[in-house]
């Protein structure tokens, strides 16, 4: 069954609607919600939606209990490949919770809250932006990190970044609802603008076996894996000084050692190599820039160092 | 006068972005005055050229104070500017959001912190300020309050109203957040219009800032009379929102007086021309924000109303 569950009416002739998806069985009520689509430019959660709706309508009688799926929250960025709201410039994810009676984003962000608060787990899916690729994470704030913590480990990632708590991030959907107590999991994967099928199937396996914790799942489900946890370790950042074309000639994945030339800043114009980019710590790249045009400042990687002191296993 | 470089970013393609700012007098750090981080900050950039022009005549007739120096930055993005973009040129993020900046992060971080390490420590600073959606402001100052202001320096424009603002978390990033937080007596000054010249409105706002550099004694400098200012709080104001989509026609002007049921606007379906919603006044009091674009949504906010 899906639902409008936010409408606002639009210049001319036109809505927006906010559409989810219920699929409802058996005697549970245990609710899980996948909702996506914030970021107009991030489409990976597209995908992932598609195939868990889809795997569960085949399965459907392996459900014991609620999976709501909402793929848009953005429907217009997604429809025009704009990140925020469009007409606003507003990034979407800095409106929550939003107010019953404010603006029409306002008005948006509040239904929105409304319909997914008292889901037992929300997951909300994001692919980083069009110039970085991420491996599949979840992020959450050191704060949230001890009742998150366990359901982001069945979540099939391969990282779980734990970081400070930023007065900036709460006016985020994840902050809302977990502030709410819906506990939500933020997942950042892949790159903007494109969908990494790989990606998609990892985290489909991560989604089926939360249902399966949660007891919403009586079917055969695949095993996951043991993500890294960012705890006790530092984040190295690589940022580019240089102004030019980022060609990097380490892969994504990579363990790096601190010095490591992981790629070039390169001038077209001039031909001359602006940049030796090296890594700053030692550790695996977890992030890697996409898109080659870059000004100083630009994010080229980001590194997870290994342990202080100890061994990475 | 004095013109500085403060900060310089190359681009790959482009000639190198020179944030430049324009210094008068000498010593104490007395007074900050930025104008355009957004792309379509033109009116601010104007008000801060018309700055330019007034401080050099001061400077010239010895009316700028010993031991106070001034700081203007008329325009911060003006990359964007030249695209027709609002906010950054390559990854559209907002100057704005990025204070008090890092000098070792993201691109528009580090714009930030050249910025900010320059315009740190004077005691007032003061932006020209611009509001998200298309409309007309009443020329206004805007405080926010971080516990550290002293909202009754407001008055010191001469402008008809000062409003306080309570911080929302996406305002701590902003540049007028972290002046205060370090210090800095920051003032938000709304000169109406954004992309559009408001000549009218501009001399409003040059006055204004002329009035409390004077009434502070960091110049001397004549200016019309004054506004006996009304300090008010922004939760008190009023935000009148359409209840329909289509044709926007206000009836209305900043700076008049409605009652409490009047009729401010109407909005007309865009195909038949029917009437859909007549925006009325939930409140008495004056209008200082008016939207202004022929096209409306649903829920946005049409007129803005002070008790
Ligand atoms: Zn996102």
């Amino acid at each position: 069954m899906t639902e409008t569950i936010a409408s606002a009416a639009l210049a001319v002739h036109e809505n927006l609607n906010i559409q989810k998806r219920r699929i409802q069985k058996g005697e549970k009520k245990t609710r899980l919600s996948l909702v996506t689509g914030t970021h107009g430019d991030e489409l990976e959660g597209q995908y992932l939606a598609y195939m868990v709706g889809s795997f569960i309508d085949q399965n459907i009688d392996m459900l014991d209990g609620i999976v709501d799926i909402y793929p848009a929250l953005n429907p217009m960025g997604i429809d025009s490949i704009t990140r925020g709201i469009p007409m606003f410039d507003l990034d979407m994810n800095r409106v929550f919770p939003g107010s019953k009676n404010g603006t029409m984003a306002e008005m948006l962000c509040a239904s929105i809250v409304d319909d997914i608060s008292g889901s037992d787990v929300c997951i909300d899916v994001h692919s980083s932006n069009i110039f970085l690729k991420e491996i599949p994470q979840i992020r959450m704030s050191a704060p949230t990190a001890q009742t998150l913590l366990p359901y982001a480990i069945l979540m099939n990632v391969d990282f779980i970044w734990i970081h400070d708590a930023a007065t900036v991030l709460e006016s985020t959907l994840a902050h809302t609802l977990n502030t709410r107590g819906t506990k939500t999991l933020v997942v950042e994967m892949g790159v903007g603008m494109r969908i990494t099928k790989e990606y998609c199937r990892q985290l489909f396996d991560g989604v089926m076996y939360l249902m399966k914790e949660l007891g919403m799942w009586k079917g055969e489900i695949a095993s996951v894996r043991e993500p890294i946890v960012s705890e006790g370790r530092e984040v190295g950042f690589v940022n580019s000084d240089a102004a030019g074309i980022f060609v990097p000639c380490a892969n994504f994945g990579d363990t790096v050692k601190k010095g490591d030339h992981i790629g070039d800043v390169v001038d077209p114009l001039t031909s001359e190599v602006v940049e030796k980019v090296k890594a700053v710590c030692d550790g695996l790249i977890f992030t890697l820039r996409e898109y080659p045009v870059v000004y100083g400042g630009s994010l080229l990687a980001r590194i997870l160092q290994p342990v202080s002191g100890g061994e990475d296993k | 006068m004095k013109k500085k470089i403060l900060f310089s970013l190359r681009s790959p393609y482009r000639e190198q972005l020179e944030v430049t700012g324009f210094c008068f007098g000498h010593g104490k750090k007395s007074a900050a005055i930025v104008g355009a981080m957004r792309g379509n900050e033109v009116q601010q950039m104007y008000v801060c050229s018309r700055m330019v022009q007034e401080l050099k005549k001061l400077e010239a007739k010895g009316h700028i104070a010993d031991d106070c120096e001034i700081m203007v930055i008329p325009c911060v993005n003006y990359y964007s500017m030249n695209i027709g973009k609002r906010f950054w040129t390559m990854d559209n993020t907002d100057i704005n959001r990025m204070f008090p900046g890092y000098v070792q992060g993201e691109t528009t971080q580090r714009i930030a912190d050249g910025l900010f390490s320059k315009i740190q420590g004077y005691e007032y600073g003061i932006q020209l300020a611009s509001f998200y959606q298309p409309g007309n402001f009443l020329p206004h100052v805007k405080m926010m309050d971080t516990g550290f202001t002293a909202p009754a320096l407001m008055k010191d424009f001469g402008l008809e109203y000062g409003i306080i603002r309570r911080p929302r978390p996406y305002d701590t990033t902003t540049l007028n957040y972290n002046w205060q937080i370090w210090g800095t007596k920051a003032f938000s000054v709304y000169a109406n219009a954004t992309d559009i010249i408001d000549e009218n409105a501009a001399d409003e706002a040059v006055y204004a800032i002329l009035r409390f550099l004077d009434t502070q004694g960091i110049i001397s400098a004549n200016t019309p009379p004054a506004y006996v200012t009304k300090l008010t709080d922004e939760s008190k104001t009023s935000q009148i929102r359409s209840e329909a989509a289509g044709v926007f026609k206000s009836l209305i002007s900043i700076g008049k007086r409605v009652e409490r049921g009047d009729v401010l606007g109407i909005i007309s379906d865009p195909f038949d021309g029917e009437v859909v919603s007549e925006i009325r006044s939930t409140v008495s009091g004056t209008i200082y924000f008016e939207y202004c674009a022929p096209l409306i949504n649903s829920n946005t906010v049409c007129f803005k109303i002070i008790k």
